[in-house]
């Protein structure tokens, strides 16, 4: 076991993870520990572009942005949040193009903004022309230039290191913190895949920022290696997990595969049909049509997958039809997407159709955090020195839907503002003493999995998670299905806790590895789908059946998820801020406990949400 | 291979058909003596080993990988992420071509024989199709892969036009997967050699109107392990999984040395 010291660690080398390293690392001795090389990060999967209201190519401010955000996310968005991100946006875009971004250009040589789902001109009156892009790959650019940075600034990495635990000063789950007393974080355990050697990590501050879990589902836009990591660590130290049940369905995946086409397919003029041709999105959303925001769109094509209106021959997905456009336009403006249907599917976007359907991409909760990314151990206290940015963090500036580019712009504005605050409170801050055998769980665990004969198949199991997930959890939920999903879940659980590999070896064991994740990816479903079931309403990107209406007097508050042994009681625990869990879920060896936060409102009231 | 396409059993069953595939198999030796299960006893030879598995028509190498891997051998190691080719993780030798695996279909390889996947080359080999990527980041790094600017800072983007930003477009492409580091004969022969993808992203900064450091990279790459040690095979265009023309990029690159316009 090796042990090290820093004043920063950032655990997750993505867009949030090196745009806080870059902050963090000029002001305090950083480490940025990631389970791969940064390049590899799925910031470089996002496509279309990052929305900022520069105003280059028409009249623009961020105000709209801030508006399009909050109704976007069907008014469960932290408008104090969204205003933030909304204003800073042109910093974040200015800031990444001095960094050496190479945005695509207008005739003025100015940044070149387009269309982009749910971003519209004067609070919904016609989209707007706001996302700054690269071609189709502006993630792709986002990552380069962040890691070119972090080359060019000599940040210290440790890749294809994985962080197991995260190390605070009390027990979050079983005891009640005393009024006044604060809680800390102290460092992380991490695993190295190429030796098998435990590295403590002991350091004042540190940032997760370790992406999504869209592995959870089957069909999903997610890299293999979105397993929620950072989430499920916070969540089995006692920390809450915020809004869990809002999982966004990207309208456009390649039908079967899942694989991204990018929403800058329909800010650039393509049409989704139906197997009868029709432009269907003209009956939900007549004002913005196709660009609707996505759980709308998702919803509306799986809607007509239901009525018999799918094309194939199946009927099991739509048409995304850009053979209207100019091959040179999208040659040009989306190579990448359009050389995706060529590959995988053999379809030729000049001439033909693409079938899509909605694919499971981005998870709108995680840890809460404040607005400087401190994390919140319940609706109001923070961690002091834990932080947390990007797709594992819920500021909450996308609430129950986010739109199109805001992700790219949250890990940039987020990911600065937690660097920034991790190396401010590193400067005055003392370490916290580690704990007693602070690897023991981790290497406990390790152990067991490593060393079980006859165990379960890791494969086996995340098949059917990732299989009832998609059958129960995804674009049309009801009690009942949702009560299916949590039955497998805890069913799978309890397989999960036979679980063995057939690589015993220390080398690079990726086999090891894998079952640690999917113990991350069945504690944030169970999260998902308890969340799901408790809100008895449709928002966003959770649509439940049995209760179709946004319901703002029973449910506009945000979910906290917390997990605690079987022996505590509700009352004994610091949560909601009514003093009351008002669900309260028993697996096998602990409990889940749903309190509450409430949501920030400024200047949008709720209104009803049309476009 | 074998690879007889099978009537579909019912309405709406994908078709499915069977891949061999001859795995180029290295277990190291464990220090402690851990011996990784199923292998047939830790060594320090590479081996071949066969495997057999059902796929359907939209698979890839990768999905093949995954099948042997959660299926039959626990064992096997790989790295992959993102699974549609942006990413750059699974770089491997797939019938003696160096290819993304998640991006090459199994329907399109040849079915008559076997299906042969390797480590990439040149790079020490740590277990199975898994290789030591720090020299290839070391020589990237080593090639100032940043802007480097002059002046004040504007208080507004630099203004770059569609013409200057189309002159770079090419190798902003890059993934660093290494297929075409590793398919160069000679990176293959000496380590040292820059190789393709460093002067890729070279090349992506040498060509930005915005830069100012092009002198001090091609003064790097003047070095003897520079531009002039390619011998323009075109292996590494043929390998990029992203179409890039790398061999186009180095001899710009070696241009720009002589006639020091870029």
């Amino acid at each position: 076991m090796q042990t090290h010291e820093y004043d920063v660690v950032i655990v997750g080398a993505g867009g949030a993870g090196m745009r806080a390293a870059l902050e963090a690392s000029t002001q305090a001795r950083t480490a940025v520990i990631s389970k791969l090389y940064p390049t590899r990060s799925h910031t470089g999967a996002a496509q279309g572009g990052m929305c900022a209201a520069l105003a280059n190519v028409e009249e623009d401010n961020w105000e709209w942005h801030t508006f399009d955000t909050v109704k976007g996310g069907d008014y469960l968005v932290d408008q104090d949040a969204a205003e933030i991100m909304a204003k800073e946006a042109i910093d974040a875009v200015l800031d990444l193009e001095k960094m050496g971004l190479p945005f695509n250009r207008t005739p003025e040589g100015k940044i070149d903004q387009r269309r982009f789902g749910g971003h519209t001109r004067n609070h919904g009156d016609a989209p707007v022309r706001r996302a700054c892009y690269a071609a189709d790959r502006t993630g792709h650019m986002i990552l380069q230039t962040l890691y070119q940075n972090c080359v060019k600034q000599d940040v210290e990495f440790y890749n294809e290191f994985y962080v197991l635990d995260l190390l605070v000063d009390h027990d979050l789950a079983a005891t009640h913190v005393p009024a006044g007393e604060e809680v800390h974080v102290s460092g992380v355990v991490a695993y190295e895949l190429a030796t098998g050697e435990i590295h403590v990590f002991h350091a004042k501050a540190v940032i997760l920022a370790t992406g999504g879990a869209g592995k959870i589902f089957k069909t999903t836009s997610n890299a293999h290696t979105l397993t929620g990591d950072g989430i499920a660590l916070a969540y089995r130290r006692g920390i809450p997990l915020e809004d869990m049940e809002f999982f966004q369905f990207h309208p456009t995946g390649l039908a079967g595969l899942g694989i991204l086409l990018s929403e800058a397919a329909r800010g650039e003029g393509a049409i989704l049909r139906n197997s009868e041709g029709e432009r269907f999105m003209e009956r939900y959303a007549p004002t913005i049509k196709d660009l609707a925001p996505r759980d709308i769109v998702a919803r509306s094509m799986a809607n007509e997958v239901r009525e018999g209106r799918g094309a194939g021959p199946h009927k099991d997905y739509v048409l995304l039809d850009l053979t209207h456009l100019e091959p040179a336009v999208i040659d040009a403006k989306l190579p990448d997407i359009t050389e995706f249907a060529r590959t995988y599917l053999g379809v030729e976007p000049y001439t033909e159709p693409v079938p899509v359907y909605p694919t499971a991409h981005y998870m709108m909760g995680g840890v809460p955090t404040n607005v400087e990314g401190e994390v919140l151990r319940n609706a109001t206290d923070v961690i002091r020195g834990l932080y947390a940015a990007g797709e594992c963090a819920c500021v909450s500036v996308h609430g129950s839907n986010r739109l199109g580019t805001n992700s790219l712009l949250d890990i940039n504005v987020f990911g600065k503002r937690s660097g920034r605050a991790a190396a401010a409170y590193a400067a005055t801050a003392e370490l916290v003493p580690l704990p007693d055998d602070p690897a023991g769980p981790v290497v406990a665990e390790l152990e067991a999995i490593r060393t079980r004969s006859d165990g379960e198949r890791v494969a086996d199991i995340r098949t059917e998670l990732q299989q009832t997930m998609d059958t129960n959890a995804q674009v049309f939920r009801t009690d009942e299905s949702l009560q299916r999903a949590l039955q497998d879940i805890r069913a799978l659980r309890q397989r999960y806790a036979a679980v063995g590999v057939q690589d015993r070896s220390r080398t690079f064991n990726t086999d090891l590895l894998e079952a640690v994740e999917l113990g991350f990816l069945l504690d944030v479903a169970e999260t998902v789908v308890v969340g799901a079931i408790n809100r008895k309403e449709s928002r966003g990107g959770h649509f439940r059946e049995d209760f179709p209406k946004r319901d703002d007097a029973g449910y506009m508050r945000h979910t906290l998820a917390y997990r605690r042994p079987l022996s505590v009681k509700p009352e004994d625990t610091d949560g909601d801020p009514d003093g009351a869990f008002h669900w309260v879920t028993a697996f096998d060896d602990y409990q889940l406990m749903l309190g509450s936060k409430p949501v920030t409102v400024t200047r949008y009231q709720p209104m009803e949400r049309k476009y | 291979m074998t690879a007889t396409q099978e009537a579909p059993q019912q309405l709406g069953e994908v078709p499915s058909f069977e891949v061999h595939l001859k795995i180029r198999r290295y277990l190291p030796p464990e220090t402690d003596g851990a011996a990784p299960y199923g292998a047939p006893a830790p060594q320090a030879e590479a081996y071949w080993q066969d495997f057999t598995v059902r796929v359907h028509g939209t698979d890839r190498v990768l999905d093949a990988l995954h099948k042997v891997k959660w299926e039959q051998d626990g064992t096997l190691t790989f790295r992959r992420s993102c699974a549609h080719g942006v990413c750059g993780s699974d770089a491997m030798r797939i019938n003696g071509r160096n290819r993304l695996a998640c991006k090459t279909l199994l329907k399109d390889l040849d079915p008559s024989k076997p299906i042969t996947i390797e480590p990439i080359k040149g790079l020490q080999v740590i277990k199975d199709l898994v290789v030591d990527m720090e020299p290839f980041f070391a020589s990237y790094r080593e090639v100032m892969p940043f802007l480097v600017t002059a002046g004040n800072a504007p208080t507004r983007e630099r203004l770059q036009s569609p013409e200057q930003r189309a002159r770079y477009d090419d190798t902003t492409k890059c993934i660093l997967c290494a297929c075409c580091t590793s398919s160069c004969p000679v990176f293959w022969n000496d380590g040292q050699y820059f190789g393709p993808a460093a002067i890729v992203n070279a090349h992506r900064f040498i060509f930005d109107s915005r830069d100012s450091a092009a002198a001090q990279r091609l003064e790097i790459l003047n070095d003897k392990e520079g531009v002039w040690r390619c011998r323009t095979t075109f292996n590494c265009t043929d390998a990029c999984p992203r179409g890039i023309e790398v061999t186009k990029a180095i001899a710009e690159v070696k241009r720009a040395m002589i006639t020091r316009a870029y």
